[in-house]
């Protein structure tokens, strides 16, 4: 068995635990919740409220989880994502498109940044913290270019298709006024779920995705292997950005509005989630599973927050701190552990 | 190798460990159910304190815009004093840091933890229609607080609360109007500007047509010019500067919030007048903030028009009224003082809240 072959079944290895310790935390943390906070979560619902306002991070952060899987970054989504609401909510309600054109428009803008970031990051050799910087302040820019003011979209399309909801059988549950209320999530949440299952095929299974590690572990031995190092870090930030026009009409349709502060933060969010999930920022290790349930484990926290009544603002800062720090220690004293006992 | 299969083997316990949530959520809801009967004897213990807790205090989940401003702070903390566990209420408090989408999922997350009210200051007036309609449904009365909001069907929210900025407009006109005649200028001809706040906006649109309306009744009365300066008090002192080069004769700035006020006061200084009670030219502001009274003492100010964000006790009144099932007025008003240089100003701003 060559030596690369063995250190590749090592950093799956790695994936795995770091994405287990994830999982059972998220769950340990849930339970918690439902138990001694009672009510809100004890209603499927309420993960159903956590899926839909979501969705879009969850997407997002699948797409930053893979630069980072490459030992990149991409902090231009969140700027992406406002550029793509103000732009579709401007195409929709002032120049009367359609909704299918809107999507498109999404698609091509998210497209066009994975683009110019992905040969400027891959070709030209650049750090990617700093073309995504760029990229980030050329997005926020033009968004308030495009609209200054934050409106909502009247277009009834897209109202319609904003407001469908897809029922979920069997959990609902009974209100105070004695009445049956659906579980439902919206269309979002499916967009994310096939993302999430797609991407983790992708990776998985696919001769790409296993070059995303191999890139992101130790790219001289990569190339060495005879990997296309470039164009394998081309095509993630590629997918990033298409991953972030996805996200971007998720959000939008989640929200229904354009305005230049939409998704502040969310490049933020996205990568703390890939974090608490198990990627990690040097690269080679990650697993889309993992994100997903990094997305859930952020959320859950900042809901344990404030339905315990404590200030939102500054708590769920604190909190969400507080695991980061958790989770980054967790995954250095594991690897540590590990290398150790293979050294033996 | 091995690694990988104990790995293996914690995924697949992993995913029994959801698949068994899962499970229980659903036998969840069925038990929540039952629990709606009178036979519901088998409750979990947390339900039984849960219940219990909801008899004893009245759950309000307030959605403030954000904490932007000294106003907003003060309404804050005025909401957080009167909704306290000694008064009665639980209270869950969400922050949505001027998004709207922050704002709707707080909305849907107390529409699930099933509190007893709802309390919105909405921060913008559209896209509220489905949230409304779902608060509706599950029977929970949702009262609006400053800002207000453009919906289909009025009856989608239970009341109002807030300023009445005409009012405050009105109120500085009637008080000029005294204090010109307390002058002996009562029939002299007086010159008036104002720095407008950001047009359109509510406070702007009911100060500006609350004095105007004075005006009409005072033939000797004459507005020189109106004009935008954005609430900002750097705006203020731009506009005020232009004012005294193309009037050189105001007798009255009539300046729509505190934060202008100061740039307007800056703004005369600098061009060699004085204002205030001894000075040249009359001030009169509005908001009433601290500070803005503090500049009152020294002087500067002649009256200021409260804004008043107490709300929290007025929110309570409805709840309390709503909980006897009475009824309550649609649109409600909260009560607003005014300030000027004959009170004692002192002892005024020690107890002022923001």
């Amino acid at each position: 068995m060559s030596k690369g072959f063995g250190s590749k079944i090592k950093n799956i290895s790695d994936t795995n635990l770091l994405l287990t310790i994830t999982v059972v935390v998220f769950f340990l943390m849930y339970i918690g919740a439902m138990i001694f906070q009672g009510e809100g979560f004890l209603k499927a619902q309420a993960l159903f409220n956590i899926l839909n306002a979501n969705a879009a991070l969850i997407i997002l952060s699948c797409g930053m989880s893979i630069v980072m899987i490459t030992g990149g970054i991409d902090i231009s989504v969140g700027g992406v994502t406002a550029l793509i609401s103000m732009c579709c909510a401007v195409y929709l309600d002032k120049a009367g498109g359609s909704v299918a054109m809107s999507v498109v428009i999404a698609l091509l803008i998210g497209l066009g940044f994975g683009l110019v970031q992905g040969f400027l990051v891959a070709y030209l050799e650049i750090q990617p913290f700093i073309v995504s910087l760029a990229g980030m302040f050329f997005a926020r820019g033009m968004t308030t270019i495009v609209n200054t003011e934050p409106f909502n979209v009247s277009n009834e399309a897209f109202v319609a298709l904003k407001n469908t909801r897809i029922i979920v059988p069997g959990m609902g549950s009974v209100n105070r006024l004695g009445n049956y209320v659906d579980a439902y999530v919206e269309i979002g949440v499916l967009v994310a779920l096939l993302v999430v299952i797609v991407l983790f095929c992708v990776l998985k299974w696919t001769k790409l995705g296993r070059n995303f590690y191999a890139v992101g572990g130790n790219s001289q031995s990569a190339l060495m292997l005879g990997i296309n190092v470039k164009r394998t870090r081309f095509i993630a930030h590629l997918l990033c950005g298409v991953l972030a026009g996805i996200g971007g009409f998720v959000y939008f349709l989640h929200v229904g509005s354009g305005s230049p502060s939409h998704a502040s933060g969310a490049e933020m969010n996205a990568i703390a989630s890939s974090i608490i999930g198990g990627t990690m920022l040097t690269g080679g290790v990650g697993n889309i599973i993992g994100t997903f349930f990094g997305v859930l484990s952020l959320s859950t926290i900042q809901n344990i927050v404030s339905s315990a009544g404590l200030d939102q603002a500054w708590w769920t800062g604190i909190t969400v701190a507080a695991m980061l720090c958790l989770f980054l220690v967790v995954q250095s004293v594991v690897m540590a552990v590990r290398k150790k006992g293979n050294a033996k | 190798m091995q690694n990988s299969i104990i790995n293996m083997k914690k995924i697949v316990v992993g995913i029994g460990v959801l698949l068994c949530m899962l499970l229980w959520f659903s036998s969840c809801g069925t038990r929540m159910s039952e629990s709606e009967q009178p036979v519901g004897t088998d409750l979990l213990k947390e339900e039984k304190e849960l219940v219990e807790e909801g008899d004893n205090y009245i759950v309000v989940g307030i959605s403030q815009v954000g904490s932007e401003s000294d106003w907003r702070i003060a309404c804050t903390e005025s909401l957080r004093n009167t909704f306290t566990q000694e008064n009665g209420y639980y209270l869950i408090f969400e922050d949505a840091q001027q998004k709207q989408e922050n704002q709707l999922k707080a909305l849907r997350d107390f529409i699930l933890q099933e509190v007893d009210y709802i309390v919105l200051d909405p921060i913008v007036e559209t896209g509220w229609d489905a949230v409304l309609q779902e608060a509706r449904d599950a029977g929970i009365p949702v009262i609006l607080m400053d800002r207000q909001v453009k919906v289909s069907d009025e009856s989608l929210y239970t009341a109002w609360v807030g300023s009445d900025f005409r009012g405050q407009g009105v109120l500085a006109g009637s008080w000029l109007s005294d204090y010109l005649e307390e002058q002996g200028r009562g029939s002299e001809r007086i010159n008036i500007v104002t720095l407008q706040g950001t047009l359109d906006s509510t406070a702007q649109l009911g100060r500006t047509s609350g004095f105007a309306s004075v005006m009409e009744q005072h033939d000797n009365w004459v507005m020189l010019e109106r004009q935008d300066a954005d609430f900002t008090q750097t705006k203020g002192q731009e506009v005020m500067e232009e004012f005294l080069k193309t009037y050189p004769d105001i007798d009255v700035v009539v300046s729509e919030n505190d934060n202008m006020t100061f740039g307007a006061i800056e703004a005369i200084e600098a061009a060699g007048k004085t204002c205030g009670p001894d000075g040249d030219i009359i001030i009169l502001s509005f908001d009433a903030g601290r500070a803005a009274l503090q500049a009152m003492e020294e002087g500067e100010i002649n009256a200021d028009f409260e804004c008043n964000p107490n709300l929290g006790p007025l929110v309570s009144e409805i709840i309390q009224k709503l909980e006897q099932g009475e009824e309550t007025e649609k649109l409600q008003y909260i009560k607003e003082t005014y300030f000027d240089t004959t009170m004692d100003l002192e002892s005024l701003i020690e107890v002022r809240t923001y």
